[in-house]
């Protein structure tokens, strides 16, 4: 079989490790803000390890795309470092604030511009709104068949086989080559990259094209169908942690009548 | 013009799961605010019998879709049978749960409808005629009010065991009614060839009335018999933190939080799981939280209602036998 071609997308957000202290919420502005660094979202590094994984196990030419109003080449360059073939950039003004839609769409328009693929990969979810949409909308916009939530993949005579998460368990599933993929993080955290690899890469002289609305003919903004109205910090759940005291024995004993008074 | 409130049921094997009276409760409310009708779907084969469980709990008709290609539950078959229905009849508000299985489906039929769709809400409102869903981002760290721009029917999960389930009418019954489809072999583009169920076979951690999960302070797989013990005697089920799973003591289905379950049981019980933001996404809406962690400092005691601060080893071994005492 010939290589097959993978893409990846990739969205950056604001590091979801950040403590509730470090995010605030602007409700004028209708916008929350992170005074955290900027990563690539964990499931879209899950995406791109068990891209990495196919290409190691049956060859495989993998591009990265990335979209955002900014999109910082430091944070992404970490994927080429990983061992992706190319990194694509889609920054615009235009994509600022994009609803799931309007991100599928502006996604589908460089996905037929670079062409010739085999299969799609996104993360299961972004690690900001965690709607698992982006993927999903993409597929359908594309016409491939859809498998959500891999927890394992492989590829079998122009075919995609997938270990996919239901309630109780997994499914294997199968579909024909194109298809879309969403993954989840049971596929494997991104391999570690070292320190020298990752300076290499992000003073490599290697330009990284940048691609705005023009270049994929698509106006996502049009394409918005849904709006934030208000933004607000979680509300106080009235939660004042009452600590049993005494030994072990007494705590469990003040603990196992709580306990009971709730029934 | 759009009409009407619809819920999509959820079953597995022929059973219908709570998520579902919730939906048709909550459904019941958005429809008399809109001055409409709500409408169940139910998917499933030989399921028909089932359909009369929705009117004492509010539905007004209740639309059974039948075949054996719907059962179990694949995402192909749900997708395509349920946006030709909506098509056909064109609803105002479309509502699903966010479970596992819900939040797959509600997935794939927004885009397969080309509408917006509020994933995981907590409330829902009618607001000058129209859907406004509250939902909680960033691991819940902010909470968005969403509405829906030309985007019909309004569609939207919500997160189970958060709506309030109506005291069933047994006066009340819905007209039941065959839904019209075609179901072709070409649009099942995937195929599923085997599934694999997790060893435990217990009660689905978003239905659990209490959950007892247990971190990576439980140090190995083999001292979850602890836990399991507690569980037994106040009738709770295994939950488990992703650093429990990850290190493969349980199974993925016991994960509670962001990517894992989100849970709100009535009692939660934490025990050496120390509150990552992940894991509060999880479980923050549960009614009454009680965590055991012998760090003082742990962020898990401020989300939580009962604490006790010390060594899991001697607490909830003792914990389980007082509560025998009660039993
Ligand atoms: C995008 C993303 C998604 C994630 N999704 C999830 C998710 O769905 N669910 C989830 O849980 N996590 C999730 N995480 C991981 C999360 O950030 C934490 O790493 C994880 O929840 C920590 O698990 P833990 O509390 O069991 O372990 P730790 O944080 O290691 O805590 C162990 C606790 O046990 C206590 N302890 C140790 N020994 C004892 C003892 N003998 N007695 C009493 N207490 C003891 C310690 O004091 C400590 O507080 C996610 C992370 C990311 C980045």
């Amino acid at each position: 079989m010939t290589e097959i071609r993978i893409i990846v997308c990739a969205t950056q957000i604001p590091d979801p490790e950040a403590p509730l202290s470090d995010v605030s919420v602007d409700a004028q502005k209708l916008e929350v803000l992170v005074d955290a660094p900027q990563v690539i979202s964990p499931f879209d590094e899950n995406a791109l390890e068990a891209a990495v994984r196919i290409k190691e196990a049956v060859g495989a030419k993998i591009t990265v795309l990335s979209l955002g109003k900014k999109v910082s080449d430091t944070v992404l360059r970490k994927t080429l470092a990983a061992g992706a073939d190319e990194l694509i950039l889609l920054e615009d003004e235009a994509f600022d604030k994009l609803d799931s839609h309007s991100t599928a769409a502006a996604l589908a328009g460089a996905i037929q511009t670079v062409g010739g693929y085999d299969l799609i990969l996104t993360g299961r979810q972004a690690g900001d709104w965690d709607s698992g949409q982006v993927g999903l909308i993409l597929g359908e916009m594309l016409g491939l068949p859809c498998i959500n939530l891999a927890r394992e993949i492989s590829i079998e005579d122009g075919s995609v086989v997938v270990k996919k998460g239901i309630p109780e368990g997994y499914e294997r599933v199968k579909a024909t080559m194109p298809a879309l993929v969403t993954v989840s993080n049971e596929v494997g955290e991104l391999r570690y990259i070292s320190r020298t690899k990752m300076l290499k890469m992000i003073q490599g002289a290697r330009s990284i094209p940048s691609w705005s609305v023009g270049d994929i003919g698509v106006h996502p903004e049009a394409l918005q169908k849904m709006a934030i109205t208000a933004l607000s910090s979680p509300p106080d759940m009235g939660r004042d942690c009452q600590f049993m005291e005494g030994t072990p024995e007494e705590k469990a004993g003040k603990l196992a009548a709580v306990f009971m008074s709730l029934r | 013009m759009a009409q009407g409130v619809w819920t999509i049921a959820e079953q597995r094997d022929g059973e219908i799961r709570k998520i579902s009276y919730e939906l048709v409760s909550e459904g019941r409310r958005l429809a008399d605010a809109l001055g409409q009708e709500l409408t169940v779907v139910l998917l499933g084969s030989n399921i028909k019998d089932k359909a009369a469980a929705f009117g004492p709990y509010g539905a007004n008709k209740v639309m059974v879709a039948d075949d054996s290609r719907l059962e179990p539950y694949t995402t192909d078959a749900y997708v395509s049978v349920i946006s030709q229905l909506v098509k056909a009849n064109e609803p105002a508000v479309l509502l699903l749960g966010a479970s596992v299985q819900g939040k797959d489906l509600a997935g794939r039929l927004a885009a397969r409808l080309d509408v917006a769709m509020a994933q995981d809400c907590t409330v829902f409102a009618i607001e000058g005629g129209t859907l406004v869903a509250t939902r909680p981002i960033y691991a819940g760290k902010a909470y968005a009010k969403v509405t829906f721009e030309n985007s019909w029917p309004q569609m939207a999960t919500a997160r189970p065991k958060v709506m309030s389930v109506n005291e069933p009418d047994p006066s009340k019954s819905a007209e039941v009614m065959d839904a019209a489809f075609t179901l072709d072999d070409a649009d099942l583009k995937t195929k599923v060839m085997d599934v694999v169920k997790d060893e435990s076979g217990k009660v689905d951690l978003t239905e659990a009335d209490k959950i007892v999960s247990g971190g990576r302070g439980m140090k190995g797989p083999e001292n979850y018999y602890i836990l399991e013990a507690l569980a037994d005697v106040i009738g709770a089920s295994v939950g488990a933190s992703r650093s429990a799973v990850d290190a493969g003591w349980r199974p993925h289905s016991d994960q509670v939080g962001q990517t894992g379950k989100v849970v709100s049981p009535n009692l939660y019980v934490a025990c050496g799981i120390s509150g990552a933001i992940q894991h509060l996404a999880g479980m923050s809406t549960s009614k009454v939280i009680v965590a055991i962690n012998k760090d003082a400092d742990a962020p898990i005691f401020q989300k939580a209602d009962y604490g006790v601060v010390g060594d899991l080893f001697d607490v909830v071994p003792a914990l389980t036998e007082e509560a025998k005492k009660y039993v």
